[in-house]
């Protein structure tokens, strides 16, 4: 339509490439994220917050296009915010992932942002979803994001079920380092949300205190 | 009672895309017969801004380019939101200027609703909301900062609807020559005198190292005591007053000899033609 001149990132959808990972302990789950937003190969914002509450214990991951990962995450937090008001209850995360589920499933073709939803309720304690295309699966633990693909056999491996929430930040801390190293769209700092049925808290992982494997 | 015979007509008010077919279309039956499109006049631009101790800074350059011509050499890339809160456009200049006036309108119709002054977080909600329902069309990037009860705040919003909140932002062609001054010397809690110097520097590096920004650099200061626009703050592509004189005085190269030789002109044809003057 436009003639396009300039340079490329001038009008290339902003994406979060990305890692995100969320796994589920006992008594609650522990979210992670880089910081890395590209718009084409340029890097706009070198340290977004990719975890954004959806409610007071329950918070998701975001990735793929920007735009529509935070829209999907500002209507659900709406919804979430109405219907807990509704049955004057704290919602369950199921709610969560679903109504994050139906917002990617109904606009299957038009979106293109994937979502990992984890949290806290009083019923079934920590749990984790994930949300691809429209699918909605609780799992143990997600990992998802560009940088995903070069974690998959590590988190595979050292994955062991009953880790206490200690284990699991530094399991957490670990793959984000691990995916930043290799994914030329991750980097920045690491994100963590440790989420318990006392609340939510929220952590940063600096560029250098990240661990370091081996790094010729 | 009246009856209207005539149906209601649908409201069509807002962004219409029905030409884009057409367009598409055209512009490929001129491409066969060797002919070019035109294409939409982007302002490429350097457009950056600061949150420093009592405020927020916008910077801009002044120049909007035609292609490879520059079609303004002095025109305004900061707006009025309101009056607490300003923006800088991006991208296509008539999106980046439409989009600020309509953001302009409804700030000024939500603050008689609720009676209360415009947020920097509710321009930026309603930004973001309109262009992610035109899925990127409208092409404006704009940088909001200003300065309300919550604080001095700096949003940055995409054509396709995706935002940051920063402390310090740039946009436009000229970005990456800007947000390398500020990587290197950007402070928290920076002084009035500190912040305007830097963002003038951030602005000139993309003024000198972009081909699409140039002239003038503009400055806007919000604080809370009120909004200072700086307009031609500085000139740091002013073109230069010439040193020396490149003639030379008669007599400076001396004259040996000299020899007339008179041509003589025969007169063979005359013809007066008088011109019209209107």
């Amino acid at each position: 339509m436009q003639a396009e001149t300039g340079p490329e990132w001038l009008s290339e959808e902003v994406k979060t490439g990305t890692t995100i990972i969320a796994i589920e302990f006992k008594g609650g789950v522990v979210l992670g994220s880089d910081s890395r937003v590209s718009a084409g190969e340029s890097v706009v914002n070198r340290v977004m917050n990719k975890l954004s509450p959806l409610h007071d214990k329950i918070y998701c991951a975001l990735s793929g296009s920007a735009a529509d990962a935070q829209t999907i995450a500002e209507m659900v937090n709406y919804q979430l915010d109405v219907h807990s008001i509704e049955i004057d209850k704290d919602p369950k995360v199921c709610s969560a992932a679903t109504l994050v589920r139906n917002i990617s499933y109904k606009y299957k073709e038009e979106l293109s942002a994937h979502l990992i939803v984890a949290g806290w309720d009083r019923r079934d304690g920590g749990q984790v979803f994930a949300t691809l295309n429209g699918l909605l699966t609780r799992q143990p633990f997600a990992v998802g994001g560009s940088g995903s693909s070069y974690v998959y056999g590590f988190v595979d491996a050292e994955y062991r079920k009953d880790m206490t929430k200690e284990e699991c930040q530094q399991f957490v801390v670990n793959t984000l380092a691990l995916a930043m190293n290799r994914d030329g769209s991750s980097g920045g700092v690491a994100y963590i949300v440790s989420i318990d049925e006392h609340g939510a808290e929220e952590k940063v992982v600096l560029g250098n205190d990240l661990p370091t494997f081996f790094d010729q | 009672m009246l009856h209207t015979l005539k149906p209601c007509e649908i409201q069509t008010g807002g962004f219409c895309f029905e030409n884009t077919r057409r367009n598409a279309v055209l512009e490929s039956s001129l491409s066969e017969s060797g002919y070019k499109a035109p294409g939409a006049r982007k302002t490429g631009t350097t457009i950056a801004g600061i949150v420093f101790k009592d405020g927020v800074i916008l910077g801009a350059d002044t120049r909007a380019t035609d292609d490879m011509v520059v079609a303004d050499k002095n025109c305004m890339k900061i707006h009025y939101i309101a009056p607490n809160i300003y923006c800088c456009g991006a991208g296509v200049a008539a999106d980046a200027d439409v989009t600020t006036q309509i953001m302009s309108s409804n700030v000024e119709l939500h603050m008689l609703n609720t009676g209360r002054p415009a947020l920097v977080t509710m321009v930026t909600r309603q930004l973001k909301q309109m262009l992610f329902r035109y899925q990127g069309q409208i092409g404006a990037s704009l940088i909001v900062g200003g300065v309300d009860v919550t604080g001095p705040q700096l949003y940055s919003v995409y054509p396709h609807g995706s935002y940051d909140k920063l402390p310090f932002l740039t946009m436009g062609s000229g970005a990456a020559a800007a947000v390398s001054v500020f990587e290197d010397r950007f402070k928290p809690n920076m002084e009035l005198e500190e912040a305007k110097q830097l963002v003038r520097e951030a602005i000139t590096a993309g003024i000198f190292c972009d081909l699409g920004s140039g002239s003038n650099v503009d400055l806007c200061i919000i604080t809370e005591a009120g909004v200072e626009m700086l307009r031609g703050y500085d000139k740091p592509a002013m073109k230069g007053k010439r040193e020396g004189q490149y003639r030379y005085k008669p007599g400076t190269t001396a004259v040996l000899t000299k020899t007339v030789t008179p041509f003589p002109l025969v007169v063979v044809d005359e013809s007066v033609q008088i011109m019209d003057p209107e």
